[in-house]
């Protein structure tokens, strides 16, 4: 490739991290064993869902509490469509996509009644929603069962096409894959073009109106755009990216309960937009990996420390990491409130 | 350029780990299979899975305390198979009782290629892990989740040592239709996966007994206000009112009952069978029923003995389960006995097939891998403690009372 | 009939101390316009306080009265909530004052989840019942019940709130603290202290929620680390309904809460046929709020929500 220096680094710097990218489920697997694989696939539906909020919060600056309920509803209507609950088995692209759009869908219903409301009711009633929500989730199970309560649903088809299945091991072309390591490549394939999504999306004429509308909505008003719309738009593309990661989930656990999709999977999934850089892509993905892979390092290092030091555990490892994530969020906001990697824009909006 | 630079950097700390990383030897490997020339030794590594930290930490560390006393047990008796000793170490991890750990923790036993699995303790976490280990081909012995879901999902390595919540909630409902003779029934359950699930069973079997249910309520695993629900409860005037969930809200709750004025007779399942009541209810307590999905400590054919050698070793006494998870041990040794080989893949069939006089009873399993014939207690509370009542299920009571 | 009355009776208590937390969040918000998440850990902290000491002195055998123990509690409890409270005000709200809406939201989403998880590491997981330390008599009326306890709760909280109506009305604090919700910049030139009232409604809103705290412990008789996350959320529903930054708007708002879900709760099965029951009724304080911010965001007294850009 004949391109001037520099370029032709930047170039060499994809390549490398798209080898990386590539062997790393097979490096994992040799140095820690599969359960890093799974830690790094929770961390990759992690960023999706922080890539979806990014559009909310970051691009559109809009403050949605209740982001999670549109993971649950992507999740379940993978599992309602695809597991011995109703009978029903429908593959992979058709209930993914439907995940998609019924998200979106219910994006529009949660964004419609909110448009008037600035940010902290907003806030608010985007809680609400998320709680109503999982609360429908955990009681539709009498008169007529739909989501079988809180027993949640199990023996959730995985990933399938024809015959392959992404939750078996197989040997492929000489090469020893396992469940979680076919998973990886699907959900890094997913988030990749949900990447290329976002930031096609960033530099385009809506990305710009929600910039607009998040500087100063009356301004953004005056000069033409349709606040109402494009609010609406913002919500949806949010709400659909957490669908599709929703389904994703369920085919890669297999089990969904009304308790995954509580409040506080909402906070986290904010903690990581807001801890990583809001409106700032590669910020935000970096918060999802680094808020997945604490609990484990804290649960590597916290528990033998304390047994060494006390004999036994006297602060457990679940306090710990939330009481980490809350300072986080303090702390961002007071000496960084741009997040961890800001957007440059972010960046002198929050300047002081 | 700036992302590059970092890009860069990145990159090769990736592929860093990932050279080295192929270079290392799996490091969560146990000592090799292949034992030494004379004393021809086989390294035998069960897993033992609970919350070991966190709310339910007692009852975790109980089991894990209980398999370890299991190993001890079996390393001094020196048991052969196969024409070598078997030398028994333990793995124990933390799941927190939390769903989403669980199946990384279970992956970790799995690569580890652990023998077999004594775990988990929570149903909600049991469930997702069980997946993990069917696909291993490791055998799993859970010695307190009740979630009939869980043998229900066809696996061949899934096995409990404890009468499931069907089980259960059908001896509590029949219970109540025919010793309590309720003519109407409320009944509240938490809407947890537990609570609901008891709770349904016993409308089910208390209605087919010839009961009437003629409330039925909801609250949550966190509330702590019940005065509604219970205020609509005392308008439909029961004699009975069973709550399906745990403790934390059945103390409240029979405090607010009181207060409202309501006498009605209070049944709950394992969920409230337990000493924290006591403290959470205080006197309103007196009197409430309870069913718990095995026999007390004292009635089991060998518990008297096992409670003090616990104690002995650990200090304190037996929490709650670890009898079954002592027990889960010893299947897994006898089914490998069995077999001639400590092979999952060899002694799975004869875990099918087992028939083992334990501590808590004889263990057999049904072909869904439920305990054949678990007993079911219940209890009263009396006098601020719990008090058998009476024993359903089960063989006929052992004469063996040391 | 006596059903009615009954919860009518429950929810008249339940709102009662849904009123006096509402009183805390309406007030921060009606001058510095903050929604104070953590506010419903300053009721679990309070509880949690008094419950100690509480405790404390019953296991010393010391024989006091029952009305001296609960007062110690309380003593112990208040000032530190608004120790608290001042500390929350210094160290993560002040400083971004003048920052965008986002900032100060996310911030006090932290303190929640700090204070939370500092009194799980405190006072550890488990539920703690609350000593029986006064004895409950029950009075009929009506064919319902009624215990002392609520008639205290209920007489107490109105008692409270009449005093910080006193205390905003009559008092130049509370004038100060009319003048800088008003316009804090003009209230400035006045020669108010913008901070200093801004500590004074924080820690008041913090004694308020100390008492209430006591109050939900003592009433429901158990208390632990994660009770202040949904009394808080529905405490701001209630000023939302009331019409946030408006005291008296507060108040009714908690009383008509209280009243909502104990009849919500009770009626519903009958209302839909046994469609939906009573495992919807935490739904009741969500569908209250939406539908209020729809409708009528001001809230029923308020009138003071303008659009701050």
């Amino acid at each position: 490739m004949l391109l001037p220096g520099g370029k032709r680094l930047a170039w060499a710097g994809v390549a490398l991290i798209a080898l990386a990218l590539a062997v790393l489920p097979f490096a994992l697997a040799a140095a820690f064993g599969q359960t890093w694989v799974r830690v790094v696939n929770l961390a990759l539906l992690y960023a999706m869902l922080a890539l979806g909020l990014n559009i909310v919060v970051g691009f559109a600056g809009l403050l949605d509490l209740g982001y999670i309920a549109f993971y649950a509803v992507g999740a379940y209507l993978y599992a309602l469509l695809a597991s011995p609950h109703f009978g029903v088995h429908l593959p992979f692209w058709i209930t993914l996509p439907l995940g998609f759009l019924v998200a979106a869908f219910f994006g529009v219903l949660l964004g419609a009644p909110t448009l008037k409301l600035r940010g902290d009711y907003l806030a608010i009633v985007t809680l609400g929603f998320g709680e109503i929500i999982r609360i429908f989730l955990n009681n539709l199970n009498a008169p007529v069962n739909i989501t079988n309560g809180p027993q949640g649903i199990n023996l959730v088809d995985p990933l399938k096409i024809g015959a392959f299945s992404f939750s078996t091991r197989e040997t492929l072309l000489g090469v020893d894959f396992t469940g979680p390591q076919k998973y990886y490549y699907a959900l890094l394939a997913l988030t990749l073009g949900i990447i290329v999504l976002n930031t096609r999306l960033q530099d385009s004429r809506i990305g710009r109106a929600w910039e607009a509308i998040r500087e100063d909505e009356v301004a953004a008003r005056a000069m033409g755009i349709n606040t109402r719309n494009i609010k609406l738009l913002a919500f949806a593309m949010g709400a659909s990216f957490g669908g599709l990661a929703g389904g994703l989930f369920a085919s890669l656990q297999g089990f969904i309960s009304p308790e995954s999709f509580s409040l506080l999977e909402s906070v986290t999934v904010l903690s990581m937009v807001v801890l990583g850089g809001m409106g700032n892509i590669a910020g935000v993905i970096l918060g999802a990996v680094l808020l997945t892979a604490l609990p484990e390092v804290i649960r590597f290092t916290v528990v033998p420390v304390q047994e060494a030091v006390f004999g036994k555990v006297i602060v457990d490892p679940e306090a710990i990491r939330m009481l980490l994530f809350g300072l986080a969020l303090i702390l961002v906001m007071l000496f960084r409130p741009a997040g961890l990697w800001p957007a440059t824009l972010r960046k002198r909006e929050f300047a002081r | 350029m700036n992302c590059s630079r970092f890009c860069f950097a990145a990159t090769a700390a990736l592929l860093f780990l990932g050279i080295g990383g192929c270079s290392e030897d799996k490091k969560s490997q146990p000592a090799p299979k292949s034992g030494s020339a004379e004393m021809k030794t086989v390294d035998v590594t069960i897993g033992v899975v609970a919350p070991l930290t966190g709310p339910q930490s007692h009852i975790g560390k109980d089991l894990e305390n209980a398999v370890r006393l299991a190993a001890e047990d079996a390393n001094a008796a020196k048991i052969s198979v196969g024409g070598s000793v078997l030398k028994f170490q333990i793995m124990a991890e933390d799941d927190q009782a939390d769903p989403k750990m669980a199946p990384v923790v279970a992956q970790k036993l799995a690569d580890a290629r652990v023998n077999a699995v004594v775990g988990h303790f929570n149903s909600g976490t049991t469930i997702p892990a069980s997946k993990i280990y069917s696909d291993a081909g490791i055998p799993q012995i859970s010695p307190s989740a009740t979630n009939p879901k869980y043998t229900e999902q066809g696996f061949k390595t899934a096995f409990r040592v404890v009468a499931n919540d069907n089980q259960q909630g059908k001896v509590v409902g029949e219970y109540i239709a025919k010793d309590l003779k309720s003519k109407a029934l409320a009944i509240i359950d938490d809407r947890t996966a537990y609570g609901q699930g008891v709770a349904d069973v016993v409308q089910k079997s208390a209605t087919a007994a010839g009961a009437k249910v003629v409330a039925r309520e909801y609250t949550t695993d966190k509330s702590t206000d019940f005065k509604a629900i219970l205020t609509k409860i005392k308008s439909r005037k029961p004699d009975v009112i069973f709550f399906g969930g745990i403790d934390t809200q059945a103390g409240p709750m029979l405090k607010q009952m009181k207060s409202l004025g309501i006498s009605a007779q209070y049944v709950g399942a394992d969920g409230i069978q337990s000493t924290e009541l006591f403290k959470l209810g205080g006197d309103a307590v007196e009197g409430t029923l309870a069913s718990f999905p095995g026999l007390p400590l004292d009635r089991m054919p060998q518990g008297k003995s096992f409670g003090e050698r616990y104690r002995a070793k650990w200090n304190q006494d037996v929490v709650l389960y670890a009898p079954q998870g002592y027990d889960a041990f010893n299947v897994f040794i006898e089914a490998m006995k069995k077999a001639g080989s400590t092979e999952p893949a060899k002694f799975l069939p004869e875990l099918a097939r087992i028939d083992y006089g334990g501590i808590t009873g004889p263990i057999r399993f049904d072909e869904k891998g439920d305990i054949k014939d678990g007993p079911i207690t219940m209890f009263k509370a009396v006098g601020g403690k719990w008090a058998p009542v009476a024993t359903i299920g089960g063989p006929a009571p052992a004469a063996e009372k040391k | 009939m006596d059903i009615l009355l009954q919860q009518l009776i429950n929810g008249i208590t339940l709102g009662s101390i849904y009123a006096l937390v509402a009183l805390g969040y309406t007030m921060v918000y009606g001058i510095v316009g903050l929604i104070n998440f953590a506010h419903g850990e300053l009721v679990m902290v309070g509880a949690l306080t008094a419950l100690s000491v509480i405790q404390a002195l019953m296991a010393s055998g010391l024989g006091l009265p029952p009305a001296v123990i609960m007062l110690a509690g309380l003593l112990v409890a208040v000032p530190v909530c608004m120790l608290l409270a001042y500390a929350m005000e210094r160290i993560a709200y002040r400083p971004l004052r003048g920052a965008p809406r986002l900032a100060p939201l996310i911030t006090a989403i932290g303190v929640s989840i700090v204070l939370q998880n500092l009194a799980m590491l405190v006072w550890g997981r488990s539920y703690f019942s609350f000593p029986g330390v006064v004895n409950v008599t029950t009075y009929s009326v009506g064919g319902a019940a009624v215990t002392d306890q609520q008639i205290v709760i209920v007489l107490l909280a109105a008692a409270l709130m009449a005093g910080l109506l006193v205390v905003v009305h009559r008092t130049r604090l509370g004038l100060a603290m009319r003048a800088t919700a008003e316009n804090s910049t003009v209230a400035g030139l006045m020669g108010v202290d913008a901070n200093r009232v801004i500590v004074a409604a924080f820690l008041l809103g913090a004694a308020l929620a100390a008492i209430a705290g006591l109050m939900v412990s003592a009433y429901y008789g158990i208390a632990h680390y994660y009770m202040g996350f949904m009394l808080g959320l529905k405490a701001f529903t209630a000023a939302v309904l009331g019409g946030i930054g408006n005291l008296a708007g507060a108040m009714l708002g908690g009383l008509l809460l209280g009243v909502i879900e104990s009849l919500g709760a009770g009626y519903i099965g009958d209302l839909t046929g046994d469609v939906l029951g009573s495992n919807y009724q935490d739904v009741f304080a969500f569908f209250v709020l939406i539908l209020v911010l729809t409708i009528r965001p001001s809230g029923l007294l308020g009138e003071r929500i303008s659009e701050r850009a």
